[in-house]
């Protein structure tokens, strides 16, 4: 099966379509905006019995799908970037009511300054939201994350809302071949939404979001919130499990590129993550032992599965596209934590800043992960955070200064 | 032409059952808590509330509600929004038939002022523009008033509040007219908009049954005394809120389809009976009389009821 091409964006519009989404509030954003423009054809077809409606803001449109969600319908909808910080505020009530749902982001870089292209700062300022995140490489597993996350939202012990996010351009604009699953598929590996616990409904009233006095009920309901975080771990394994059986392909966690006998590995997210692998192939060509691994759930964090992947290797180069100013990049932190306390510990930690607003991530700039974490391994010394900026671009950069600074005296005419 | 109360002649006709239970953590006297318990005895228990950030955020406080009804805490400023939300799952999931039509519910957001005429605008102009058949209920007490009465847009020309005072650059402390929201609200042409005072029940119980039988958006400013914001004794609170209405200052009024009509049209006491009562205006009288700013305040008065009268007679 050759599957049909569609752009990222497209393949998040099916996961939508497929899943029998009820509800798609909805707010245009570049790079999203290609997959509300599908829904809202669809649902004007008929091809989808969803109800599609215009918001007025991310903000507003964050609050009817948590509301919409909390009432008992199933809701889809995506973002990108600025509109998921506007939205932010609403990311943390929709976790606190356990309000299931996906939203699909579109990694989109921060302003200012403002930009168009892709980096992680936009998906990771919601990483502490109760949401739960999945990161995906292609068009294909971008669909079949969208069902997913649903069957893992939606389950009883988890009813936590989920994030499957794309690079916005290098993934929401590029066209792949997608497998699309048919309906029927769909049916035995996702079951209706019928919660529960959730809905607003005239034979049983009930208050949700309440306030509470004091950090004692506050400290139980974000722990509660916590340990269903955690369950996800469990819900995904199964999910994957019962998913590989009806659909042949396989998700986990985390994904490990040519691992097995890796000595130095990279550990890389989203779609830039195709490159990495196509650098490892390069190194394993020239005899080196190097591996890719891959993060795709981010939230809950698989601290587990992340040691046993990492466990007894020499090197280990975390490549951040996300920079926290003053601190360095976001994911090598988590990585450092959950490896700190193991028996056996790489010999060198190795951070690096890279492909931030889209900037591309060359062979060279592989190739110097690989050559800089070895050199750091034998030294036995981590080093970072290293932005990878090259020598071209550094030139390139110096010529729009020079455009955009004043020289010599240009005054005026009064 | 005067207005006729179809539903509501005698006070005998409002409903004894309560629906907004007693008990909860509201201060005494809160005239915003007295005007929801009327409108809940037309509005009726098959309702879920959509609440915006403010003073009746602590009315629903773990493990308790004062409501038979639902109940949803949203944000400050998207409360219209998560009405929106509610109003569309339930229509979806009936007209799939995943809920009966007897689950109905009706959606009222409850908002303060400070989230109405600011913070929520976006969201409540997208729900009225989206036509949302919902209710918008605005308890107004001119001022952020849970977090200790700062300055809003609904704060009136001459009150006092914790951050406009009254100083040597300020003696007349606010010198901002308050927003009318209500000609904001009617510039997006909504089916039924009313303002409503706690003090004339028949008044409040007949609009909301006029609302009832309206489809989309139904708008209620609802004027909220307020004896800890004010500074007045909590037992006060039906006569601030008569004179409020009584010296012209909160006309008493609705626009149905846009056309205004003022339901009471009072006497016009002076407008000194009203301010004199509320410590957020003592500035104005102590320690010297502040003539210029209770003439401006007069003078808003009696031109807003003379625009009324021409536009009303002749109209």
């Amino acid at each position: 099966m050759a599957g049909e091409m569609m752009t990222g964006n497209l393949a998040a519009a099916w996961g939508a379509r497929l899943a029998g989404a009820d509800y798609i509030p909805a707010f245009p954003i570049t790079p999203q905006t290609e997959i509300v423009e599908a829904l809202a054809k669809w649902c004007e077809s008929g091809a989808m019995a969803a109800r599609f409606v215009t918001m007025d803001s991310e903000h507003s449109m964050m609050t009817a799908a948590g509301a919409a969600a909390a009432t008992g319908a199933r809701v889809f909808t995506a973002t990108s970037s600025q509109g998921l910080l506007y939205a932010i505020e609403v990311l943390y009530s929709i976790s606190g009511w356990r309000a299931p749902l996906v939203l699909v982001n579109v990694s989109r870089a921060l302003a200012a300054p403002i930009t168009l292209e892709p980096d992680h700062n936009d998906v990771l300022a919601a990483r502490d939201s109760g949401f739960l995140q999945i990161h995906a490489e292609t068009c294909q597993e971008v669909v079949d994350s969208v069902l997913m996350a649903y069957r893992i939202a939606e389950d009883e012990r988890v009813m936590l809302p989920v994030i499957v996010n794309l690079d916005g351009f290098y993934l929401s604009f590029t066209r792949e071949p997608v497998i699309l699953p048919t309906p029927e598929q769909v049916a035995q590996f996702l079951p209706p939404f019928r919660p529960a616990h959730l809905g607003f409904k005239a034979s049983a009233p009930h208050a949700l979001g309440v306030a509470v006095l004091g950090g004692t009920p506050y400290s139980y309901f974000r722990h509660q919130m916590h340990l269903a975080a955690m369950n996800a771990l469990e819900v995904h394994r199964e999910t994957a499990a019962a998913f590989e059986q009806l659909f042949g392909r396989r998700y986990d966690v985390i994904e490990g590129y040519r691992l097995d006998d890796a000595e130095d590995v990279l550990v890389m997210s989203n779609a830039f993550a195709s490159r990495g692998k196509v650098a490892v192939d390069a190194a394993r060509g020239e005899g080196r032992r190097v591996g890719l691994l891959r993060l795709r759930m981010i939230r809950p964090w698989p601290a587990d599965a992340i040691r046993e992947a990492l466990r007894g290797r020499r090197g280990v180069a975390v490549l951040d596209q996300n920079l926290a100013p003053g601190q360095g990049g976001i994911l090598f932190q988590e990585i450092a934590a959950c490896l700190y306390g193991e028996a056996v510990q790489p010999r060198a930690l190795c951070s690096f800043i890279g492909g931030l607003g889209g900037k591309n991530l060359s062979e060279g700039e592989f190739r110097t992960i690989f050559d800089q974490t070895a050199e750091a391994a034998a030294r036995e010394q981590g080093i970072g955070p290293i932005l990878l900026y090259t020598e071209p671009e550094h030139r390139e950069m110096t010529q729009l200064q020079m455009l955009a600074t004043t020289q010599g005296d240009v005054k005026r005419e009064p | 032409m005067t207005w006729q109360r179809e539903t509501f002649k005698k006070i005998k006709q409002i409903p004894r059952e309560e629906h907004v239970l007693p008990g909860t953590s509201l201060c005494a006297g809160c005239g915003g808590l007295e005007s929801l318990r009327l409108a809940a005895k037309v509005l009726g228990d098959d309702v879920v509330y959509v609440n915006a950030a403010g003073c009746f955020t602590m009315l629903a406080v773990y493990p308790f509600t004062p409501f038979k009804g639902s109940w949803l805490y949203t944000t400050m400023g998207s409360a219209p929004a998560g009405a929106q939300g509610v109003r569309d799952a339930l229509d979806v999931l009936i007209a799939k038939g995943r809920l009966p039509k007897s689950e109905n519910l009706k959606v009222v957001v409850l908002g303060g002022d400070g989230s109405t005429y600011d913070m929520a605008l976006s969201s409540t102009s997208g729900a009225i523009y989206r036509g949302l058949d919902f209710y918008y209920f605005c308890y107004d007490n001119e001022a952020y008033g849970n977090t200790g009465m700062q300055l809003s847009a609904a704060t009136p020309y001459g009150a006092r509040t914790s951050t406009s005072p009254c100083s040597l650059q300020h003696p007349f402390a606010t010198m901002q007219e308050k927003k009318d929201i209500f000609e904001i609200w009617r510039a997006h042409k909504p089916p039924y908009i009313a303002t409503v005072a706690p003090r004339y029940p028949l008044d409040l119980e007949e609009k909301f049954a006029r609302a009832a039988k309206v489809t989309g958006p139904k708008l209620f400013l609802a004027l909220s005394a307020c004896p800890t914001g004010w500074l007045y004794d909590p037992g006060e609170t039906p006569e601030v809120a008569k004179l409020a209405v009584e010296t012209g200052l909160w006309p008493l009024k609705e626009a149905i389809n846009g056309v205004v009509t003022h339901t009471y049209v009072p006497k016009l006491s002076p407008v000194e009976t009203y301010l004199k009562l509320q410590g957020r205006f003592r500035h104005l009288f102590e320690p010297t009389l502040q003539k210029e700013a209770i003439a401006h305040i007069q003078g808003s008065v009696n031109a807003y009821w003379e625009r009324v009268n021409l536009a009303e007679r002749t109209g």
